[in-house]
């Protein structure tokens, strides 16, 4: 199965925790990701969720999503019509949840993307690729193991388990 | 080739089913699944939209209602009522408010053993490596999925051991070993890995100290934080992925500044910086102990400072009744500070006191990000219930080996 995904970069610092994704105090009123993508990343920047257009991706750099495991720092993330991430590297909590609601964690070098640059993720039997069309240049990202792509393609684990009813237990 | 395995590598062998080697995705059943009220709620949702009518292994599941303690508003008191309705539905433990916070009271009630795989929806849910299990927190999707199916999905990490050696000095902490532990791994220096613990100062530590280096290890993004028993330890010929060498004689107390646990220096850098908030408690500062020799120190000190507020939470109930019996939690109070209900108290900014508009906060927490605690504004720094309790006295920060 070939997954694309396009969009428009948009570039987030190293270390956004997931508090600053999604602030803990601001999921006390709801866990609604519709209403929580109202308050997206304002740690970072607060404007950010104005500007926020369906179809983006984000570009983080080292260990996005580390802090708190909490699931609505991916939701409110699919709430804004986001559907892949880029970093160069994720908090392990942060890349399952993102497995598991069907957001594409990809983890590659990032340094040559820029702010609006027209990348394009690509998910095949090769492996993970990220093209920035903007800058003409293509990067190698880390590969998702197969158990993992099964639920990725899924759309996540709510969709894979509505299907199997369980682990498929092929794990190699 | 090498033959012989990690901690890591046994413990996800023998919940598996399968031979589980570095870098294999695996399907294991949890000895013990955790959910808090932060999570738990998104959960039951997602459980029900799975399809799921039953809960495979409800006497394995343990809920707590540690974040909002107590509920203060409709909202989470709706989140306390769909968790009432679930368990009443479900066979499934649910902890009343006040009764702590999920990971340490599964620890203190005896549910978790050396060679256990528990999974947690709390990221701190790797505090339970410091009796040898293999703890790592989870997402509320996976722990729906371990309600349905009994089983979580997970990569068998690798493992850093990270080598304790020489003697902890008068006056260090475990606290402190942790912030040099963060500060010299960085925030994603661990990250998919499992630290485990050896060394002379490892094998003395006590369990409660243990949990607070095993806690921290998720503050560089480690899958989990293990201390080896007789029992269940890596095989010396087993595959590291590299060591990390602290020599504890040289460890002075830290504090880490604001906003990131990473940004740990010697208390000495620091000394005289007014702060006029301190949060003591939660699940990195606050055993029976802790707050003994927090009151202790007050006392010698001549109390707290004036205008200074000290907000005190015992992390779980057996902890508070300790202390109601022994009198350190009337000591502290006659002395001015507020004791909360037990749980993860304001460190996360979901139950209260909130610090003000621009404080300074001074905390034996986790984690200082800017936000953290409710009030984008506020300074967090970190440290351990020794430095904590010595600055209180001032309102400043001092080396707490020149405090009584």
């Amino acid at each position: 199965m070939i997954t694309e995904v396009r969009g428009r970069a948009r570039i987030l610092p190293d270390r956004v925790n997931t508090d600053y994704i999604i602030s803990s105090s601001r999921k006390k009123e709801s866990i609604d990701p519709s209403e929580l993508k109202k308050w997206l990343l304002e740690g970072v920047n607060t404007d950010f969720a104005a500007s926020v257009l369906p179809g983006d991706i984000l570009v983080a750099g080292e260990a996005f999503g580390c802090g708190s495991a909490m699931e609505v720092a991916v939701t409110a993330v699919r709430a804004a019509g986001i559907s892949a991430v880029v970093a160069r590297s994720f908090a392990r909590s942060y890349y399952r949840n993102a497995i598991n609601n069907g957001l594409m964690p990809v983890e590659c070098e990032t340094s040559g993307m820029n702010e609006n640059d027209d990348l394009v993720v690509r998910i095949d039997v090769c492996g993970v690729t990220v093209t920035n069309e903007t800058a003409g240049t293509k990067v190698t990202a880390r590969k998702i193991p197969s158990l993992v792509m099964k639920i990725l393609e899924a759309g996540g684990l709510l969709p894979y388990l509505e299907t199997h009813g369980r682990f498929v237990e092929d794990t190699r | 080739m090498t033959t012989g395995r990690t901690i890591a590598e046994k413990v996800l062998s023998a919940k598996s089913g399968a031979n589980a080697r570095i870098g294999d995705i695996v399907v294991c059943e949890p000895d013990l699944v955790l959910g808090t009220d932060g999570s738990t709620p998104m959960a039951i949702d997602l459980f029900e939209r799975m399809g799921g009518r039953t809960v495979l292994n409800p006497e394995r599941v343990l809920l707590a209602r540690d974040h909002y303690a107590p509920a203060a508003s409709d909202a989470t008191r709706g989140f306390h009522a769909r968790m009432e309705g679930f368990v009443s539905n479900h066979g499934v433990e649910l902890l009343e408010v006040g009764d702590g916070i999920s990971f340490l009271v599964a620890l203190e009630s005896g549910r978790v053993e050396p060679g256990d795989l528990v999974i947690g929806a709390d990221s701190h849910t790797v505090t339970c490596g410091a009796v040898g299990a293999f703890a790592t927190g989870v997402g509320s999707t996976d722990l729906a999925a371990a309600f349905l199916t009994g089983k979580v999905w997970l990569r068998v990490p690798e493992t850093t051991r990270v080598i304790l050696d020489g003697a902890l000095r008068e006056g260090v902490d475990a606290k402190d070993v942790a912030l040099e532990l963060v500060r010299n791994l960085g925030t994603d220096g661990a990250s998919y890995a499992a630290l485990e613990f050896v060394g002379p100062v490892s094998d003395t530590l006590s369990v409660e100290c243990r949990t607070v280096l095993s806690n921290m290890c998720v503050e560089s993004g480690a899958k989990a934080g293990l201390f080896p028993n007789s029992e269940w330890r890596s095989d010396e010929d087993a595959r590291f992925a590299g060591e990390m060498y602290i020599d504890c004689s040289q460890l002075e107390p830290k504090v880490a500044r604001p906003h990131e646990p990473e940004n740990g220096v010697s208390v000495t850098e620091l000394v005289g910086e007014p702060i006029d908030w301190f949060f003591l408690g939660t699940c990195t500062g606050g055993f029976a102990e802790d707050f003994r020799t927090a009151l202790g120190i007050l006392d010698a000190g001549g109390g707290i400072a004036p205008g200074v507020t000290v907000v005190v939470t015992p992390p779980t109930r057996r902890i508070r009744k300790t202390l109601e019996e022994d009198g350190t939690l009337t000591g502290l109070q006659r002395l001015g500070a507020i004791v909360t209900e037990s749980g993860c108290g304001p460190c996360c900014g979901t139950s209260a006191p909130i610090p003000p508009p621009n404080s300074r906060v001074l905390s034996t927490a986790s984690r200082n990000f800017k936000g953290r605690m409710g009030e984008p504004s506020a300074d967090i720094y970190l440290a351990s219930i020794r430095t904590c309790a010595s600055a209180a006295i001032s309102g400043r920060i001092v080396d707490p080996r020149t405090v009584a």
